[in-house]
């Protein structure tokens, strides 16, 4: 049976692995490479690494790093952040990326969603949308999460998906950082009306809210950062109790 | 990229070439790919690569878009492959209302058995490995590891020094490791 994934974060910044809280107040908790191996040989299922200065400075650096860590981890991995030409990606990709996330400039750009299909193929693009719900209504968000877009969370979902999107990765403004749960009903209704893989971002505080996402939310995959960047809770925990639970884990 | 890594980090130094010679004479063959079944074809039939890789003799390893083009025939536009296993390759097809449940791609990790065949000495039965793919090769004779997705399909083959998988052993963790380290000991 496929098996839901628990996928480890890592928000990169000048090459340090770091945690935003609510997307600012910054601060650094180790190397990228380290932190990725020692979540592979815990049982990560993949990772994903998000250069969050990428959009203000240069790339060379993130490159060089995603070489790093393709040549020391064995488990899959995304890279994303200030994505926006397929030159970008196409660096990111030989260097040994296995998806490339894009997000603002899939929302300035939708025909890039088209192009990265076409020249690399659905299964290397990852499509992350930053949404907030007010009154019901949920918007997504570009830069980082500081500028509301004119798309609506579900709406531009399922445009993503028929331009070739393989993946969703989909954080819950209202939820990050929060540790009180992912934002399960939205991600439900994101996950039932597509067809493509919907990872699940933001609000992760314990491993009841992996059990609720995976049920209620009917996520593929799980993602979160500072649980376990700060050893809140291991994954080799986090997936004795999924497998407790009847969830369908790789252990 | 992927595979050299993973060879790398079993100690082994790969070449990556399309040139015959190189081919023909290596001790080992790895044939990855990703992409479309036609358009990879069509390269490989212009460079005649197609009829070389048929001829191989030392142990052959197809990875996922590899091991498809090693079948006979794939539905990925209609494409005829290399012909060297049997099996058909066709899309996985969700039955109407269940496609938000069966998602195409099948993405990520998902448990062998009915493990047979020198790559996999030593590995579990119901091991996780790591799959991206949205065709599948049916079982047959050649199979040598079953998958369950939608419905069983085969997750390798075998037939004589060929050997495939349709998983990313360069991205399925030890067991991966493990047996791409059983490949390079045939």
């Amino acid at each position: 049976m496929l098996a839901k994934r628990i996928i480890p974060c890592l928000d990169v910044k000048d090459g340090k692995t770091v945690k935003g809280i609510n997307f600012i107040n910054i601060r650094e908790v180790g190397d990228p490479v380290e932190m990725g191996a020692v979540y592979a040989a815990q049982g990560a299922d993949e990772l994903v690494f998000l250069d969050i200065t990428a959009t203000h400075e240069g790339r060379k650096t993130f490159v060089e790093l995603v070489r790093r860590i393709a040549k020391n981890i064995n488990i899959p991995f995304t890279v994303g952040g200030g994505v926006s030409a397929l030159s970008d990606i196409e660096a990111l990709l030989s260097a040994g990326a296995d998806k490339v996330s894009i997000n603002t400039a899939a929302i300035k750009n939708p025909g890039l969603v088209d192009q990265m299909a076409l020249h690399f193929g659905s299964q290397f693009v990852v499509v992350a949308i930053d949404a907030n719900e007010k009154e019901g209504n949920w918007t997504a968000f570009i830069n980082g999460g500081r500028i509301p877009s004119d798309k609506e969370l579900f709406s531009w979902a399922r445009e993503v998906q028929d331009r070739g999107a393989g993946e969703i990765l989909f954080t819950s403004m209202n939820h990050d950082g929060t540790k009180n749960g992912f934002a399960c009903e939205a991600t439900a209704r994101l996950s039932e009306s597509l067809s493509i893989p919907v990872i699940a971002s933001g609000g992760a505080g314990n491993m009841e809210h992996f059990a609720e996402v995976f049920t209620v939310g009917k996520a593929d995959a799980g993602l979160a950062a500072s649980i376990f960047h700060y050893r809140e809770i291991t994954v080799p925990q986090l997936k004795e109790y999924l497998q407790n639970r009847n969830i369908p884990v790789r252990i | 990229m992927s595979v050299d890594y993973a060879l790398q980090r079993l100690g082994i130094r790969a070449v990556i070439t399309n040139d015959h010679e190189s081919i023909r004479t290596a001790d080992k063959v790895i044939f990855p790919g990703v992409g479309e079944a036609s358009t990879t074809m069509n390269f490989l039939k212009k460079e005649k690569l197609d009829i070389l890789i048929k001829e191989l003799k030392q142990p052959v390893l197809g990875i996922c878009l590899g091991m498809q083009l090693m079948c006979r025939h794939s539905d990925e536009n209609d494409t005829p492959c290399i012909g060297i296993f049997e099996e058909h390759v066709r899309k996985f097809t969700p039955e109407t209302g269940t496609e938000n449940i069966n998602k195409v791609p099948q993405m990520g990790w998902n448990s062998i058995y009915k493990l047979k065949g020198k790559i996999f000495a030593n590995i579990s039965e119901e091991s996780y490995v790591y799959f991206v793919h949205s065709y599948y090769v049916s079982t047959g004779n050649d199979t040598s590891a079953l998958c369950n997705y939608i419905h069983p399909f085969s997750a390798a083959l075998q037939k004589d020094n060929f050997h495939a998988t349709q998983f990313h052993p360069e991205k399925s963790g030890k067991a991966g490791s493990a047996i791409l380290d059983n490949f390079l000991k045939i």
